[in-house]
């Protein structure tokens, strides 16, 4: 089945002031329909970047950005906006994704009217039925958001990203500033409506455990690169490469007893603070199964055993881990 | 399992109550009523003056010259004889034309230019920017008496050139609301909607700016009226016979010698006009701030009930354990607004024994962080303590003066922020600032501090402390800055840390070396530690005791296993299973409906009794007590025993 | 500190060639020129083109520019007309005028306003409002009544001050002093309620940033948070406003010194507008350009002593 997004090799580079960021750097995935396509990193790691590139707010250096086998990497207006008719965004802040100013009705009509078409009739039903979809009441369009919580607020976010029946919705980090309750409900409705309208999302957040539960396909980014690939749950059991070995790690688990069974385990690892890496891996000055070659070659990604993975040193890297704790979740007893 | 329930219709607040906006709260203001009053007035007055005006302000009296306020000449007469009342009335027209020009003027100037400078940044801004710079170099008044000097007398001229001038400070204005409208998220979804620049620039950025526009309309034009009534003064503007405010006070300097009074009604005139325009805009700046600041915080705290809720605060057994370090009981903060006292505490109590970490677990709004700056004393001023006691090693801390607990502060009560590099001041090397800490406490010399500061630092694992210790702030990655904001509370040899979300702000694998750092002060030194935190993986990796709060109570207390291995209340239940990690991957979550009630609309009953999936009727009926549920546990749940099952003793 | 330093000097020097070719462009654009002016209403064409002739106006605009900046750069500004002597003698006779009352108003007013705005700041009640009040004040009151309104009272009503008239310091410390007693408290007033206001604004949004809590939380005392930490940080923007205030009373100069005749500068550009006198023009552009990009630097030079993060950038 052909992707419905593909990103290949793409590079951006952003300008402050004299100096140049390299925020991604020659990042390649794929989101095919129907699946969740989880990118998980940590601050700097390029996420958010990706998930501009394919909506066309980021400067792309270099390397294709492809939806639906046809690239619109760089586009004219007129053809990015229908473009926009296919993938959709919903972003992380609440409280700034929507114009104070603005009733919920004329927000979420916007898009209609950007791209023309509907008449007022149309476009009435449609905020309607959008904010039936988020399970938010009717009167709501004539609302400011300010009179609205966090999370109606991401599900005002959501109706309007669905308002034009895209394919694809980017979801950057769109739960991380609501609480662990109204996440829930969020994420059940992101989980019901795609399984209504078959929708793709690339869901992109820094918590490896939501991304985990809402992913088909996970991508580990790391300082603008691609250091593993795979099927979610496979990558959170058993990571390929030592980053993702050590961001599985880092985050506590809610059990105390295995929380503390995994302390006595941990590896420690080098705090370094970061630096640039073009020819070299990305994790290199902080990965404690680092040999001389990983300061001087970029890694390619080959097959893991179940997915991809960029590391010299796969699959030999495992056996120094202690090989009896196990980095599995725990469920609650 | 569980449907997501439509949010209730009720949950959505009256529409107009919190829809006054800026406009509105600028009329309350008894100021701007009397500006916009006077200000209308005297353009009327101005554009009627040839029907009002008591007397041609052209004709002469020499019999008359220069009286004081008399029965046919209100405001007196000039040294020609002329009725100034008059000359006043038609004086106002030239001036107000003067001030429409300048405005104008400089609006068309300065908003389109600022607009495109901080919508589309690029070299355009860049040379818009130097230009804007260049023509602040030099006063304004000199450039435009360059031009008066080759065009003579001609009034229209200097205003425009004065606007022109004066453009570049409208444009700094214009230009800083943009870029701040422009990282706004909703502009970038506007994008993403199919809107081009200009219509974005229309539909969305240019209403969020119209109100500091209109501010700088309003002071631009005091200024151009002064600017105007100076050049009337120096006789450098129009004809000499046509009055002019400041040519009359010019006129009156001249003879100020023999008759003081004549300075007063055109000065008073021009003083008065100046100041309407600056109280206009004043007041409509203060106007736009308190919008602002209601928008932000009806988003997060919800409206606040007009009357007070007075919850019977059932005074419960002080449940706390022999020999705690910290003993919190009944804690009760309230908020003081407009709208009355509200309660965002009410009747907390816990307690933390030495070497002990006690989590405070809840999400926003249900007031794990008031409690902190309560016990803390650092409470902002709109928040008071309403009641209750904190012992500290024994004593009532709440109660002690100021002074006593200054003695406390950072010697046995250290505190830890959630944003690691605003904890520290910006203008000072790290290092100095930990020496001052250290100082502070201990005492001795500069050196002995330096020493000291460095073990501390060397005490968070920073490697290089040296280099660490000559850095600032903005130099320091965060989890760096969070190690010597930890150095920092340590210096005083604390029994007791409250971290407030010490590790929100960071990387996940930074924050779990943080966490690992703290667990082992703790048992390296002993210290006591009052974690509060919204995470569940946070609270099993470092805490022995869990408190948990909802809506402004304790809802909850166990020791961590217990908690996490039978919660025994609803809402600690219906939390842990809302957290994805202990879920199976691809299974819908089990969520709870509907969101945390806001202070002041408390029910009297159980708080959490609307999103229960067991609460009956007697649920609501009066105040749920903390009641011991098994060893060393509480819960603040009627039903726990039929909902839970039989909890044995 | 050094490189910001010659950084902003090398800035400084196309800063006041932009200055003072953009007036010489400035006043070739207006319609009608200096001779026109001169001239008046009466003279016939032939008179005005024998004038523009010998002030040389006739020559092409670049060899002017040319030969003025050749002239500036050897300290020769031209001659004036009205006066009849070089431009360079005229002004220097009055720049301590000027500069006597230009610093001392920024001093009065940096002090008065830092102290009155602190007290603003830390009794929030009547002292801020009278603050407030102030400020509105101190902007509505035009320099030239509030001038008057002084002459009267403390000069004609109550002989305490000269109404008019300077006295340099040399002949004697106390008249000079007297002498401008009455215009600095003019001048002044708009600068006091200003720095005022921005002073106590800026403590107040210093005290509720993060690290003041932080200090607080560990023992420092109350003072000494004030006054070590929040006033440096807060620092930062009065002296935005101090520069501000300098070259607002710069431009002030002119309606003041008119006011008190006083012999400086302001004055002597109106003299000079009133009588179509364009060298003389020039000549003060080009000093008061000179003097503000001193002021400018100066205030750049404080900023970098008192936040590391501009040394840096």
């Amino acid at each position: 089945m052909e992707p419905l997004l593909e990103l290949r090799d793409v590079t951006v580079h952003y300008r402050r002031g004299r100096t140049t960021i390299c925020a991604l750097d020659a990042v390649s995935l794929d989101v095919r329909p129907g699946e969740t396509v989880g990118l998980v990193g940590e601050s700097g790691s390029g996420k958010s970047t990706i998930g501009r590139s394919v909506l066309g707010l980021a400067p792309v250096r270099s390397g294709e950005v492809l939806l639906a086998g046809r690239d619109i990497t760089h586009l004219p207006f007129k053809q990015r906006r229908e473009t926009y008719r296919h993938v959709q965004v919903v972003f992380q802040d609440p409280y700034s994704s929507l114009n104070p100013s603005r009733t919920i009705g004329g927000t979420l009509a916007e898009p209609l009217e950007a791209q023309g078409g509907y008449d007022r009739a149309a476009v009435r039903d449609r905020v309607r039925e959008a904010l039936e979809r988020v399970r938010l009441p009717a009167e709501a369009a004539d609302r400011y958001p300010r009179q609205f919580s966090g999370g109606q607020r991401q599900r005002i976010a959501i109706a309007r990203a669905l308002i034009l029946s895209p394919q694809l919705i980017v979801f950057d980090e769109p739960t991380s500033a609501l609480d662990l309750s109204v996440q829930a409900q969020i994420l059940n409705l992101l989980q019901e409506l795609q399984a209504e309208r078959n929708l793709s999302y690339l869901f992109i957040s820094h918590d490896l455990q939501v991304v985990r539960h809402v992913s088909d396909r996970v991508f580990v980014l790391y300082q603008g690169q691609v250091l593993e690939t795979g099927a979610a749950a496979e990558v959170s059991e058993a990571p390929a490469h030592p980053y993702a070995h050590a961001l599985l790690q880092a985050a506590p688990l809610p059990n105390p007893r295995l929380q503390r069974e995994r302390r006595m385990a941990r590896t420690p690892s080098i705090r370094l603070e970061s630096s640039s890496s073009t020819d070299r891996c990305a994790f290199a000055h902080r990965c404690p199964y680092a040999i001389p070659v990983c300061e001087f070659e970029r890694p390619e990604l080959r097959p893991s055993e179940h997915g991809l993975v960029a590391c010299h040193r796969y699959p030999e890297w495992c056996a120094e881990v202690a090989p009896d704790i196990p980095v599995r979740n725990g469920g609650p007893s | 399992m569980t449907r997501l329930a439509t949010d209730p219709v009720a949950s959505l607040p009256q529409a107009p109550s919190a829809q006054r906006g800026a406009l509105g709260t600028l009329l309350r203001r008894p100021a701007a009523i009397v500006a916009i009053a006077y200000l209308a007035i005297l353009v009327v007055v101005s554009v009627a003056a040839p029907l009002i005006a008591p007397a041609d302000p052209l004709g002469l009296d020499l019999a008359r010259v220069l009286s004081g306020p008399t029965q046919n000449n209100l405001l007196g007469t000039d040294s020609l004889g002329r009725d100034v009342l008059s000359r006043i009335l038609y004086g106002g027209r030239r001036s107000l034309i003067s001030v429409v020009e300048g405005v104008v003027v400089v609006l068309a100037i300065g908003v389109p230019l600022g607009l495109a400078a901080g919508y589309f940044r690029g070299w355009g801004d860049s040379v818009i920017s130097r230009i804007s710079d260049v023509l602040l170099a030099v006063p304004g008044i000199i450039l435009v008496l360059v031009i008066l000097a080759v065009v003579p007398r001609n009034e229209d001229v200097a205003m425009v050139a004065f606007a022109v001038l004066g453009a570049p400070s409208v444009f700094r204005v214009v230009r800083g609301a943009t870029l701040r409208v422009r990282e706004e998220l909703y502009i970038a979804a506007a994008r993403v909607s199919g809107l081009s620049h200009p219509r974005i620039v229309m539909r969305h950025v240019l209403p969020r700016i119209t109100g500091p526009v209109v501010v700088q309309a309003s002071l631009f034009a005091a200024y151009a009226l002064l600017f105007e009534t100076g050049i009337a003064y120096l006789g450098l503007a129009a004809d000499p016979s046509t009055p002019t405010w400041g040519g009359m006070v010019g006129e009156a300097s001249t003879v100020i010698q023999q008759q003081q009074w004549l300075v007063i009604p055109s000065g008073v005139t021009i003083a008065v006009t100046i100041l309407a325009f600056g109280l206009l805009g004043d007041s409509l700046r203060d106007a736009l701030a308190v919008d602002e600041r209601i928008a932000s915080s009806a988003a997060r705290g919800g409206k606040r009930a007009p009357a007070p809720v007075v919850v019977e605060n059932a005074s419960e057994p002080a449940s706390s354990r022999e020999g705690a370090l910290l003993d919190v009981r009944n804690m009760s903060v309230s908020v003081l607004s407009e709208d009355g006292v509200t309660p965002v505490v009410e009747g907390v109590s816990f307690d933390v024994m030495p070497g002990e970490t006690v989590g405070l677990i809840g999400e926003s709004g249900c007031g794990k962080s008031v409690t902190a700056y309560a016990i803390l004393r650092l409470l902002p001023p709109e928040l008071v303590l309403a009641s209750g006691q904190v012992f500290l090693d024994g004593t009532d801390i709440a109660a002690a003066s100021d002074r006593d607990f200054d003695r406390l502060r950072g010697r046995t009560l250290a505190y830890v922020s959630q944003e690691p590099q605003p904890s520290l001041d910006p203008t000072f090397t790290v290092g100095s600032q930990l020496s001052e800490v250290v100082r502070n406490h201990e005492g001795g010399t500069r050196r002995e501090a330096k020493q000291r500061a460095l073990e501390l630092l060397e005490l968070v694992e920073l490697p290089g402390a040296q280099q660490v210790a000559r850095a600032r702030a903005h130099e320091l990655s965060g989890g760096m800055a969070q190690r010597v904001a930890i150095a920092i509370a340590l210096a005083g040899r604390p029994k007791l840390l409250i971290a407030d979300e010490p590790t929100t702000a960071l990387d996940v694998t930074i924050q779990a070396e943080i966490l690992a750092l703290l667990r082992r002060l703790k048992a390296e030194t002993g210290l006591a530690m009052l974690l509060i935190t919204h995470n569940w993986g946070v609270v099993a990796d470092t805490c022995d005791r869990t408190v948990v709060m909802y809506a402004g109570q304790v809802v909850e207390r166990a020791d961590v296993q217990d908690l996490f291995d039978r919660p025994l209340h609803p809402y600690t239940r219906g939390l842990l299973e809302s957290e994805p990690a202990l879920a199976e991957p691809g299974a819908l979550l089990t969520a709870m409906p509907g969101s945390v009630p806001a202070p002041g609309s408390w029910s009297s009953g159980c708080r959490f009794a609307a999103r229960c999936p067991f609460a009956v009727a007697e649920c609501s009926d009066g105040a749920v007590p903390l009641a011991p549920v098994g060893t060393g546990r509480q819960s603040r749940c009627l039903r726990v025993d039929e909902i839970f099952g039989a909890v044995t003793a | 500190m050094l490189r910001l330093l010659t950084q902003r000097v090398l800035l400084a020097i196309p800063l006041l060639f932009v200055v003072c070719a953009g007036t010489f462009l400035l006043i070739e654009l207006l319609p009608g020129d200096a001779a026109q002016a001169l001239a008046g209403q009466t003279s016939s064409d032939e008179q005005i083109q024998q004038l523009r002739e010998s002030l040389g106006l006739d020559q092409p605009l670049l060899t002017r520019l040319w030969e003025w900046i050749d002239g500036a750069l050897h300290g020769d500004l031209g001659l004036s007309q009205t006066y009849g002597l070089p431009v360079t003698e005229i002004m220097n006779s009055r720049l301590s005028v000027t500069l006597s009352l230009v610093v001392g108003t920024t001093l009065v007013a940096a002090v008065l306003g830092v102290a009155l705005g602190i007290a603003g700041a830390l009794h929030v009640g009547p002292v801020g409002r009278f603050v407030d009040g102030l400020s509105l004040a101190g902007l509505a009151f035009p320099s030239f009544f509030l001038g008057l309104l002084l002459v009267s009272w403390l000069a004609i009503s109550i002989p305490v001050f000269p109404a008019t008239g300077y006295v340099p310091f040399s002949t004697s410390p106390t008249e000079w002093f007297r002498s401008l007693v009455l215009p600095v408290v003019t001048l002044a007033l708009p600068g006091v309620a200003v720095i005022a206001k921005q002073t106590r604004d800026s403590i107040l949004e210093t005290m509720t940033r993060p690290f003041v809590r932080t200090l607080r939380a560990s023992g420092v005392t109350r003072r000494s948070i004030l006054y070590k930490h929040v006033l440096r940080n807060a620092s930062i923007s009065v002296l935005t406003v101090v520069g501000l205030v300098f070259v607002g009373a710069l431009g002030g100069t002119v309606i003041v010194e008119s006011v008190f005749a006083l012999p400086g500068l302001g004055g002597l550009a109106v003299e000079a507008t009133l009588k179509n006198d364009v060298p003389i023009m020039q000549g003060v552009v080009l000093y008061f350009t000179v003097i503000v990009i001193i002021v400018n630097l100066l205030v750049d030079v404080a900023y970098a002593a008192l936040d590391p993060r501009i040394r840096a950038s």
